[in-house]
């Protein structure tokens, strides 16, 4: 039975023994996503036409023997990432009509791989959002429950994977808005090492935070969408260049114990991740994760990551420095939008940007101007920097005892859709434990572990060393062949 | 610290932004919130700590001097809001 809604993996299969072509599953894609994304908003462009026409191409790459493992796949991206000839809008006004003259270097890699893009999904403004509610196209509701948010600031493709409108999506994570949405919606979201994805044609929020990463159903599916996006790329001096693993060839090796695969994994339980503030809901199912963990064979080591709890002050110096800086360019000369009326050239700017941005957006350019003001880089800026290093140290003292740290990916759960919309504080603080991950610069997974009493999902956080992603992606796949929380989709949400 | 109004119209107008009189208090107010968070780095004792810039401490490569870049301008004007000749429009800056 040809089944469109199909995993990546599942997909590839089908497409190989041509009980589905591209063309088939695009067309099956395009009509679901007509049918559900009105209630949902996931999607800021759908490309129907751009998308046929490659997936025709990719089913005569077929035919004449030249498929890869994504060839012929339907994907989304993110609309931060640069895709030639196709909005790039950021969810920003300012850049509503903006049209991208290339292609990001991941967007190029996945393109080269056969996938079929069929559009650019809905995010926080400039991804700077922990719920997908600051975008200039509206906000995004969740899957699950469309009074709901569905985490963010990659919530459109969140929301997207989860609802089966594309098997797999593109998303960044400069603080966890890969993580938190899909721990949100119930999907796997990968946040790689800095450095392994490079950020050529993302448009950049804080550079030396932003990683472009993955969402899919399973690991298994980012684990074959991360071995085409990863690799250096000397347009971005902060690409790394080191061999690639096949991480999906990795994850279909056999364990030496098959009813113990993971013996040997030490996974680490911070306290601090694991303390209060966290939800009775999400801290069970975490703990029955840990259970599951320790079935296949890990042990759980107990640690103490003391400088974390200073990770969200410190990334709210950081990021914000960053971004007022990187969104210095938004002067409505060069590209974006520009004020119909002003003055002198100051004026320009000042209306231009006024208008362009929204209120989040100018919040974080203040602080970060702020911050890095005469008189105050030293005690901000340098400061934030100093601690940042001692989160790092932590962690890399907690690697000493352990190969994995586990936890809780969010506190709580999906929150209301304006619940938090007038607090900026409480909302920062729903990527507690996601930004240290960002501030070390080290990889991270969420999977789904389980729900709420009311039925919304729960994401277990796996964190490791730089580049150990195969580590991660084998110890959630290792648990997702062993569980089947990743396999619940939510009800259809018919328009 | 305290943030005052004052610090908030001399930051907006660093980052060319125009504040509205009505919108400034809320900005203030949210403003101050958010610094209230981060004035908790001020309790640490970083002594002796090198500043963290960059996650994986690498150093800019160094590549051939070679020409990697050719002319795009007419595509990269495209998308620029009031271009002539080849040259972007912006407001009189010379009186």
């Amino acid at each position: 039975m040809a089944d469109p809604l199909a995993t990546v993996a599942g997909l590839a299969a089908q497409l190989a023994a041509r009980k589905l072509s591209s063309v088939e599953v695009t067309r099956a894609l395009l009509d679901r996503i007509a049918a559900l994304d009105r209630s949902l908003n996931s999607f800021v462009t759908i490309d129907g036409d751009g998308a046929l026409a490659a997936a025709e191409a990719a089913d005569a790459a077929r035919a004449k023997g030249e498929a890869g493992p994504l060839t012929g796949i339907p994907i989304a991206h993110k609309d931060v990432l640069m895709t030639a000839g196709l909005p790039t809008t950021c969810a920003s006004r300012m850049l509503a009509n903006f049209v991208a003259p290339y292609d990001a270097h991941v967007v190029a890699r996945l393109k080269r791989a056969g996938t079929v893009l069929v559009g650019k999904t809905n995010m926080d403004e400039f991804a700077m959002g922990s719920s997908t509610e600051n975008s200039h196209f509206g906000p995004v509701r969740n899957p699950w429950n469309t009074a709901l948010v569905p985490g963010g600031s990659s919530g459109g493709s969140a929301a997207a994977v989860a609802a089966r409108l594309v098997p797999a999506a593109t998303g960044t994570d400069t603080g966890g808005s890969i993580r938190q949405p899909a721990s949100y919606t119930g999907i796997t979201g990968l946040k790689p090492t800095y450095g392994r994805c490079s950020r050529y044609g993302l448009v950049a929020f804080a550079s030396s935070l932003d990683t472009p990463g993955v969402f899919a159903r399973t690991a298994l599916d980012c684990a074959l969408l991360l071995a085409a996006m990863a690799g250096h790329d000397e347009r971005d001096a902060t690409s790394v260049d080191r061999p690639v693993d096949d991480f999906a060839v990795r994850l279909a090796a056999s364990a030496a114990d098959p009813a113990r695969p993971l013996a040997g994994l030490r996974v680490g339980m911070p306290a601090e991740f694991f303390g209060e503030g966290v939800d009775a809901d999400v801290a069970s199912a975490v703990a029955a994760a840990l259970d599951e963990l320790r079935k296949l064979g890990a042990t759980t080591v107990p640690l103490a990551l003391p400088r974390v709890g200073l990770a969200v002050p410190v990334y709210y110096v950081i990021a914000p420095a960053e971004a007022s800086s990187n969104l210095s360019r938004f002067d409505g000369v060069r590209y974006g939008h520009r004020a119909a009326e002003y003055g002198d050239l100051a004026d320009m700017y000042r209306r231009t940007r006024a208008e362009g941005f929204g209120p989040e957006v100018k919040r974080r350019i203040l602080v970060g101007t702020y911050v890095l003001s005469h008189g105050y880089y030293d005690a901000y800026y340098l400061k934030a920097q100093q601690v940042r290093r001692l989160i790092a140290d932590d962690f890399r003292a907690a690697f000493a005892q352990c190969d994995v740290i586990a936890g809780p990916t969010a506190p709580t759960a999906a929150f209301r859709i304006g619940a938090q919309a007038d607090d900026p504080v409480q909302m920062y603080l729903n990527d507690i434990f996601t930004i240290p991950a960002n501030l070390a610069g080290i990889p991270a997974i969420s999977i789904p572990c389980g729900f709420t009493a009311d039925g919304r999902p729960i994401g277990l956080q796996l964190t490791g060393p730089a580049f150990a992603e195969v580590r991660l992606l084998e110890a959630a796949h290792r648990f997702q062949q062993a569980t089947d929380w990743h396999r619940k989709s939510p009800p259809e949400n018919v328009a | 610290m305290t943030l005052s109004l004052a610090d908030v119209a001399r930051v907006a107008d660093l980052a060319r932004l125009e504040v509205t009189a009505e919108g400034a208090a809320d900005v203030h107010a949210k403003l101050a919130a958010i610094f209230g968070l981060i004035d908790q780095l001020s309790a640490v004792d970083t002594a002796g700590v090198a500043p963290l810039a960059h996650p994986l401490e690498c150093f800019a490569p160094l590549r051939e001097d070679a020409v990697t870049e050719h002319d795009e301008r007419d595509l990269y004007q495209s998308v620029a809001p009031a271009v002539e000749h080849g040259l972007y429009l912006v407001p009189r800056v010379v009186e």
